[in-house]
C-alpha cells in the first residue's frame, strides 16, 4: 500500500481487500467490553480539520483512540488564506510537532494532495473538497460487501448531487475498481462537466431518470442535497428536487427486494430521501456509520503501524 | 565605451547575412562589410536579427507588491527576454487609474532603463467596473497612455464597456479586454478549464463559453461605438472564430495569446500544482492547437506574455486559493520558437510580427516595432535560432519563481538585446 491515502487511485483491488479483512476484524472490536488495541500505542495523529465536521472527525478520533494513539483534533476552520497564512505554512507548523499521521479535511479540491507533497508522514485524505473522501467510499464499500457479498456484477445506483460530491468521486472508483456496474443519476445540472466522456473511459453510466435506474439497482446510495446549492440556480425548488430525484416512498417499491438503502449522511429527510426509506429495514445508514470507525481504523493500522505494532495487535 | 556597435553577419529577421551598425540610438548602417572603426563588434554568425519585442501584458507589481516583482526586475526580466518595451498592467496596488499613478509607473521605468515601460491605465476607477477611471487625463499625462484594461477583472458591463469605448477615441485609444464572464466563470473560484479534468478533479470550472460570450459582445459593441477593442489572452477556438469572422466583417479588433497557451494544456493540472494556475485557465488541446492556427493565419495578432510574478507563499495555497498567473518574459521566445517556428507554422518575418510589430501597433508605440532599416530606432533583438534551453527557474532575473516551463527543454534563445542601441543583454545576460 502507498505511503498516503490521498485517493481510490491510490488503492489497488488487493489493497481494498486488505484493508476489509483488516476492517472486518476491528469491527470485531466494537463489541468488545473493552475496545482498545495496542496497535497504535505510542504514536500520534493530528486531524486537521479546516472544514467542519462532526462525524468524519468523531470516526477518525474513536478509530485512532481504539488503536491506543494519540489523538488530536485541530480545527482551522476557514481557508488559510483568509488568515493570511499559507497551506503549506499551516500544515508545516501542525507537523513540526512530531506526529507520526496526520488526516486532514479541506474545503479546496487537491489540498490533501498538495500537504502530502510537502510532508514525510502518512497523509489520510478525510474529504478535500468535491473532490475525494476515499474513506468513505472504503466504507460504503465494505458495507455493501457485508450486505451483498461480492460486489462484482452488482448494480450500484448512486443519486444525487454529483457536481459537488466527493463521496460520489470516491465511490464510483471503489466500487467499479471492485467489480460493480455503476449508474449515477441526477439532473443535468448536477452532472460533472465532461462526465459523458468520463464515464465511458472510466466503465460507469449515467442517467437523468431514476425510476428507470432503481429497478435493476441491487442497492441505492443517495447522496446528500447541499442547501446553498438551491440558491445556485442547479435547480428550481426543493420540492422539484423531491420529485424528480428523492428517493421517496413510492419509489421504495421500484427497488429489489432487501436492496440496501445508503446515505453518507447527514440526511435532508424530506429532500433527497423520505424518512421510510431511511428506516427501512433494508436501511444501511447506521451499519455505514459503524463500518466507518471499522475501516478507519484498518486505515490507520496499515498506513502507521510498524511490525512491532502489527506482532501485538495479533497478540504475538 | 564607444557608443557605436557593429552587429556582424546577422540574419536579418532570418534573411540573409547583414552588418547592422548602431549609433546614436538609431539604426545608422545596414549592408555588408560596414565600417567597424570605433565601434564594438558583435560577432552575429547565425543569429537571427529581430525588431525588439514588446509585450502587450506584463504584470510587474510595483507599486503594492514588491516583493513578487518590481519595475526594475520585471525591466530586468523583460531585456533578457528580448522586449525593449512591456506595457505594465494597471491591476497593481494602488491601481494605475489616474495621470499621478501612470506617470509613476513610466517614471520608474526610465529610472530602470532596461526596457521602456509604458503603463496601461484601468478602463474602471479602482477595477470596479462600474465608472470610468480619468481615461483623458492618463491619455493626456506625460505618460501618453493609449492602452486601458481593467485586466484580472472583465469590464462585464455593457454599458461601461460601451462607453469606454466610446471615450478613448478622442485620442486613439484602445480597451483590452480581460474576456471573462462572471456570472459564468466566477472571480476567485473558477479556477481551471471547465471539463472532463475539472469535473473529476472537483475543481470550479472557468467555461471557455465565459470568455466567449464576452468576445462576441465586445466586437459587436466596437461595430457599434466605430472603435477599437483588444482582447487579452484569447484561450479557446471559439473566441478566435468570433474574432476571425469580426475582422471578415471589418471591425477594428486585435487579439493576443499567451505562450503558455500556445503549449501547454488543461492536462498539466492533473498533479493539483498552482504554478499552473492562470487566468484564463490552460485549455484542452484542441483549443490549443486553434491558437496557433489563428497565430499563423494572422486572426490573433501577437504574442503577449501576461507575465505574473508571485512571492512563493502566495502559490503555496490549495489550489483554487493559490494565486492566478506565470512567469513568461524569459522564455516567450523560446516559446514561440518551439510551438511557431519549430513546427514551420511562422518564419522569422512572421515572429518580428508577432512579438514586435504588431503589439507596438496595437500600443500606439511609435518608437518600438519598427523594420529594420537605416534611420530607425536601434531597437534590436539577436537570437540564437537553434539553442537548446533547458529552462531553470532559479537562474530568472524576475524576484518570483513560478515558472511554469522549469526543467523544460525549449529551442530558441535570446543572445543580446539593444534598447535604443546600447545593450542591455548581450550573450544572455544582463549588462
Amino acid at each position: 500500500m502507498k505511503k498516503h491515502l490521498l485517493s481510490i487511485d491510490d488503492l489497488t483491488v488487493d489493497d481494498v481487500h486488505a484493508l476489509f479483512e483488516t476492517a472486518a476484524e476491528m469491527h470485531d472490536v466494537q463489541r468488545r467490553d473493552v475496545k482498545k488495541l495496542p496497535a497504535l500505542r505510542g504514536k500520534t495523529v493530528i486531524n486537521l480539520f479546516f472544514e467542519d465536521s462532526t462525524r468524519t472527525r468523531s470516526s477518525f478520533e474513536i478509530a485512532g483512540k481504539w488503536l491506543s494513539a494519540d489523538v488530536i483534533n485541530l480545527s482551522a476552520k476557514g481557508s488559510s488564506t483568509s488568515k493570511g497564512e499559507s497551506l503549506r505554512d499551516t500544515v508545516l507548523t501542525v507537523t513540526a510537532m512530531g506526529i507520526d499521521g496526520l488526516v486532514m479535511r479541506h474545503s479546496a479540491s487537491g489540498a490533501a494532495h498538495q500537504v502530502a507533497g510537502w510532508l514525510d508522514i502518512p497523509v489520510i485524505n478525510a474529504g478535500d473538497g468535491t473532490h475525494e473522501h476515499p474513506t468513505q467510499a472504503l466504507l460504503d464499500a465494505y458495507t455493501l460487501t457485508r450486505r451483498l457479498g461480492s460486489l462484482e456484477g452488482r448494480h450500484i445506483a448512486i443519486v444525487g448531487d454529483l457536481t459537488h460530491s466527493r463521496v460520489f468521486r470516491s465511490g464510483v472508483k471503489c466500487l467499479t475498481k471492485l467489480g460493480a456496474e455503476v449508474t449515477v443519476v441526477a439532473p443535468p445540472t448536477l452532472m460533472p462537466s465532461g462526465i459523458t466522456a468520463w464515464s465511458k473511459d472510466a466503465g460507469f453510466a449515467t442517467s437523468y431518470d431514476v425510476d428507470a435506474v432503481l429497478p435493476t439497482a441491487d442497492a441505492v446510495m443517495m447522496l446528500r442535497v447541499q442547501k446553498e446549492r438551491m440558491s445556485g440556480g442547479y435547480f428550481p425548488t426543493a420540492r422539484e428536487y423531491t420529485v424528480g430525484y428523492g428517493l421517496t416512498r413510492s419509489r421504495l417499491a421500484l427497488l429489489k427486494e432487501g436492496a440496501p438503502i445508503l446515505h453518507p449522511g447527514p440526511m435532508n429527510r424530506g429532500l433527497e430521501i423520505a424518512p421510510e426509506a431511511a428506516d427501512a429495514a433494508s436501511s444501511a445508514v447506521l451499519d455505514q456509520v459503524s463500518a466507518g470507525v471499522a475501516i478507519r481504523m484498518s486505515v490507520l493500522y496499515h498506513l502507521l503501524a510498524g511490525p512491532s505494532a502489527a506482532a501485538a495487535t495479533t497478540g504475538e | 565605451m564607444s557608443d557605436k556597435t557593429l552587429i556582424r553577419g546577422a540574419r536579418i529577421l532570418g534573411g540573409e547575412p547583414a552588418d547592422l551598425l548602431l549609433a546614436d540610438g538609431a539604426i545608422a548602417g545596414l549592408g555588408t562589410d560596414l565600417d567597424a572603426t570605433g565601434a564594438v563588434v558583435v560577432e552575429a554568425a547565425g543569429l537571427v536579427a529581430l525588431p525588439g519585442f514588446v509585450d502587450l501584458h506584463t504584470h510587474l507589481r510595483q507599486p503594492g507588491r514588491e516583493d513578487a516583482e518590481t519595475i526594475l526586475t520585471g525591466s530586468q526580466a523583460a531585456a533578457v527576454g528580448g522586449y525593449t518595451a512591456v506595457l505594465a498592467m494597471a491591476n497593481t496596488n494602488p491601481v494605475t487609474d489616474t495621470a499621478e499613478a501612470a506617470e509613476r509607473v513610466l517614471d520608474l521605468g526610465v529610472a530602470a532603463g532596461y526596457v521602456d515601460v509604458q503603463p496601461v491605465g484601468a478602463v474602471t476607477k479602482d477595477l470596479e467596473g462600474h465608472e470610468l477611471a480619468e481615461l483623458g487625463l492618463m491619455a493626456r499625462s506625460r505618460a501618453r497612455v493609449r492602452v486601458f484594461s481593467d485586466d484580472g477583472k472583465c469590464v462585464h458591463d455593457a454599458r461601461v464597456m460601451r462607453r469606454a469605448l466610446e471615450y478613448v477615441k478622442a485620442f486613439g485609444g484602445v480597451v483590452s479586454q480581460h474576456a471573462q464572464d462572471p456570472s459564468l466563470a466566477p472571480y476567485g473560484s473558477a479556477c481551471c478549464h471547465e471539463g472532463e479534468i475539472s469535473g473529476q478533479l472537483g475543481l470550479p470550472g472557468w467555461p471557455g463559453i465565459a470568455e466567449e460570450v464576452i468576445v462576441a459582445r465586445d466586437v459587436m459593441l466596437a461595430r457599434h461605438t466605430g472603435s477599437r477593442v483588444h482582447v487579452a489572452h484569447v484561450s479557446t477556438a471559439g473566441s478566435v472564430e468570433v474574432v476571425r469572422w469580426a475582422k471578415s466583417q471589418g471591425i477594428d479588433v486585435t487579439c493576443e495569446v499567451t505562450p503558455h497557451h500556445l503549449i501547454l494544456t488543461t492536462d498539466e493540472l492533473l498533479g493539483y500544482d498552482p504554478t499552473y494556475k492562470v487566468n484564463p485557465p490552460l485549455r484542452p488541446a484542441e483549443d490549443v492547437q486553434a491558437l496557433r492556427a489563428a497565430l499563423a493565419d494572422g486572426t490573433i495578432d501577437a504574442v503577449a506574455t501576461d507575465h505574473a510574478p508571485h512571492a512563493k507563499h502566495d502559490k503555496e495555497h490549495a489550489f483554487v486559493d493559490a494565486a492566478f498567473g506565470m512567469l513568461g518574459l524569459e522564455t516567450a521566445l523560446s516559446v514561440v520558437v518551439t510551438t511557431m517556428v519549430e513546427t514551420g507554422l511562422l518564419d522569422w518575418a512572421g515572429v518580428a510580427r508577432v512579438l514586435s510589430t504588431n503589439p507596438a501597433r496595437i500600443a500606439g508605440l511609435d518608437g518600438h516595432g519598427h523594420e529594420i532599416a537605416v534611420g530607425a530606432p536601434a531597437n534590436i533583438t539577436l537570437v540564437d535560432p537553434s539553442a537548446k534551453v533547458t529552462v531553470d527557474r532559479d537562474a530568472s532575473v524576475s524576484l518570483s519563481r513560478n515558472n511554469p516551463w522549469h526543467g523544460r527543454e525549449l529551442t530558441g534563445a535570446v543572445h543580446a538585446t539593444f534598447l535604443r542601441g546600447k545593450a542591455t543583454v548581450m550573450e544572455g545576460k544582463l549588462q
